[in-house]
């Protein structure tokens, strides 16, 4: 028997059949995109390290394929997934991670500060469970503008520990607001698992004592995780509120660039890398509904390769920021403050 | 126009003049609706505007100011009234991580107004924190601390009209001060100080509860002959150097009062800053009173011997004038 009798397809059932090749392609280019950042980060070029989420890519995809450009998503500290399924071209963003110009937001965030503003990607948080209230907020505003769109939170379990989040949630119920909370459970918290520091039965227990919708959905499984936030989209466009789904999920490497994931057993890793990968499992039910074949699969791997080395170059040749920008448009309003002396 | 209004109901009119004109302008806080806030500084407004906008939350301060964020970045102008300045520590992340960076780190503007009494009062330590310092120092914040009517309606109407994060202060103690204020057009901008009283002698710089401590001084010292300025600075980020500047030049001393402790804080930022400046026209030290380096207790009597009272504005004053005699002949002769 071989890895791939094992993994189990997952189910096209209600799915945008046409799309489900881009998709896959989209899982492929997060991955794709991810797998250079450590080289990259601990060879200088990316400025820092990253926290990378390969292993998550249904949840991105999942999540953003059944949203739209007008509806916006907030992100955490482990966001590039996210970005490029919400839209962001993989220039831009990998421009930011090298510090450029050229990156998303001119080489001032990096790798947690991300921004798409057209796509609906609102700036990323480095703060845990922050990016959770940012979302209710967007929420709010699109809820008194009247406007047919929804704000969804992308958060990890760890945010789950956070106070903040649930008076998010809980503020977000009363006023009953357009968010889709997403809770992408991965296990762990930098490198505490999740069963240690989290009381009751699961976080979807935990938000249904809010008094909203919740449940949990297979995070490697793009489809499911779709047909949720499709659910809860459209809750929320009729009113109805906000929807909490905890979608289980596994990131393959550590928590950052370089870090030796010495807390988890090489048993568990490769039960949810060998048998149940969320690109893995996609390409198998779109291999056995013949929506794609095995050399039109390799040609979008070809071409994501070729998307992550374009972007990479680009990156590497483009402009640094002026270092006279550097504390420009801090405000809207022109503070003139003093100068130091040698200025 | 001539009518005397309090600094709450100042609050008020500037904030349902701008609410008249601007819709995406609304505010978020606890007990609003009914009771109109603590201060009684949006009473009446939900009967106008709705309960749409003027949203009664929950005590979830880290939840208030994220609504107001997120609602800043996307086409809404909110105001979130924490009540007391203490309940922005539940919230701090959301202020110092969130308001203020998302426009340099993004591009994007936060016109945000967070809205809170502060200063020194009743209540002991955990109603009283000095944290304007803290504000201040934060760049992408701006910070405003009115003391009369006109100022608090003026500036909020500018912070309404703003496209940053503006954390309004509003002394406790100032609450049931009765002034004029201006028309829907009167405008305080950010940045600017007011003379409270003109002097050439000294020139004392406050804000808050302290102004009327300082004239309260000058007018005792006017009395020996000892000609007091006194300057408002109403807004301390960014603190209005040019005015500060131009009265050091004419008078030769200054005083930084605050009810904060002398160890940090904005008085210290803007003697820090005076010197820098003008330090050829300084004929004494520049001098800060402070408080102690204390929390704040219960007792009133305890309160008073923390805080500055205008005695001792009075008694720096003079021992600046008598260490550093000054070459103007009204004061060569004093104390």
């Amino acid at each position: 028997m071989t890895a791939a009798d094992t993994i189990v397809p997952i189910d096209l059932e209600g799915l945008p059949t046409r799309s489900l090749p881009e998709w896959l392609e989209t899982m492929v280019l997060i991955r794709e995109f991810e797998s250079v950042l450590d080289d990259l980060s601990l060879g200088g070029k990316v400025v820092g390290g990253v926290h990378c989420a390969i292993g998550q890519e249904a949840v991105a995809v999942g999540t953003s394929r059944a949203l739209t450009d007008d509806d916006i998503i907030t992100t955490a500290h482990r966001p590039h997934h996210h970005a490029l399924a919400k839209g962001m071209s993989p220039d831009a963003a990998m421009a930011e991670l090298f510090g450029k110009a050229t990156g998303c937001v001119g080489g001032r965030g990096g790798t947690m500060h991300l921004a798409d503003f057209e796509h609906g990607y609102f700036p990323g948080n480095g703060i845990v469970g922050a990016n959770v209230g940012l979302a209710m907020g967007v929420a709010l505003s699109l809820h008194m503008r009247g406007v047919p769109a929804v704000a969804c939170a992308l958060f990890g379990d760890g945010a789950a520990n956070t106070g903040r989040t649930w008076e998010a949630i809980n503020l977000a119920v009363v006023w009953k607001l357009p968010l889709v909370a997403v809770c992408e459970n991965n296990m762990y918290a930098v490198e505490t698992r999740i069963d240690r520091v989290t009381g009751g039965d699961s976080i979807a227990t935990r938000a249904a004592g809010f008094g909203l919708p919740s449940a949990q959905v297979d995070g490697q499984d793009a489809g499911a995780v779709f047909r949720a936030v499709r659910e809860a989209r459209a809750r929320a466009l009729a009113g109805e509120g906000p929807t909490f789904i905890e979608a289980l999920t596994y990131r393959y490497l550590g928590h950052s660039t370089g870090a030796e994931p010495a807390y988890r057993s090489d048993e568990e890793v490769n039960a949810w890398r060998s048998t149940r990968d969320p690109i893995d499992r996609l390409r198998a039910a779109l291999t056995a509904a013949d929506l794609i074949d095995n050399d039109q699969y390799e040609q979008g791997v070809a071409r994501c390769r070729q998307v992550v080395a374009n972007a990479v170059a680009a990156a590497e040749a483009a402009a640094e920021p002026e270092p006279a920008s550097a504390a420009a448009g801090v405000t809207g309003f022109v503070v003139t403050l003093p100068k130091n002396l040698h200025e | 126009m001539s009518e005397l209004v309090t600094v709450g109901q100042a609050f008020k009119q500037g904030v349902a003049e701008e609410m008249r004109t601007d819709d995406t302008i609304f505010v978020i806080g606890t007990d609003l609706v009914r009771r109109g806030g603590h201060f009684a500084q949006v009473k009446g407004l939900a009967d106008e505007f709705g309960l749409a906008r003027v949203r009664d939350a929950p005590i979830s301060e880290a939840a208030m100011v994220a609504a107001g964020v997120g609602a800043a970045l996307s086409g809404m102008r909110p105001i979130v009234d924490l009540n007391f300045i203490d309940f922005s520590l539940g919230a701090m992340d959301e202020i110092i991580n969130q308001a203020a960076k998302m426009r340099y780190m993004s591009g994007a503007p936060v016109p945000l107004v967070i809205r809170a009494s502060s200063g020194v009062a009743l209540y002991a330590s955990q109603h009283n924190n000095s944290l304007e310092g803290w504000f201040a120092e934060t760049p992408g914040l701006f910070v405003v601390a009115p003391s009369t009517p006109a100022d608090t309606k003026g500036l909020i109407k500018t912070a309404l009209r703003g496209e940053d994060p503006v954390i309004f202060l509003m002394h406790k103690r100032l609450s049931g001060t009765r002034g004029t204020v201006g028309g829907p057009d009167a405008v305080v901008p950010l940045g600017s100080a007011a003379i409270r009283r003109p002097g050439r002698h000294v020139t004392m710089l406050a804000w808050g509860a302290m102004v009327a401590k300082a004239v309260t001084a000058a007018d005792e010292l006017a009395v020996d002959g000892v000609e007091a300025e006194v300057i408002d600075l109403r807004t301390l980020f960014p603190v209005d150097l040019a005015t500060i500047e131009a009265s050091v030049r004419r008078t030769g001393r200054v005083l930084v009062l605050s009810e904060s402790p002398r160890v940090g804080g904005v008085a210290a930022q803007v003697a820090a800053q005076v010197q820098e400046s003008v330090f050829d026209w300084l004929d004494a030290p520049v001098h800060r009173i402070g408080a102690a380096h204390s929390p704040i207790p219960h007792n009133p009597t305890l309160i008073e011997a923390l805080i500055p009272q205008p005695a001792d504005i009075v008694s720096a004053v003079r021992t600046s004038m008598r260490r550093w005699p000054s070459t103007d002949p009204a004061s060569a002769d004093l104390g």
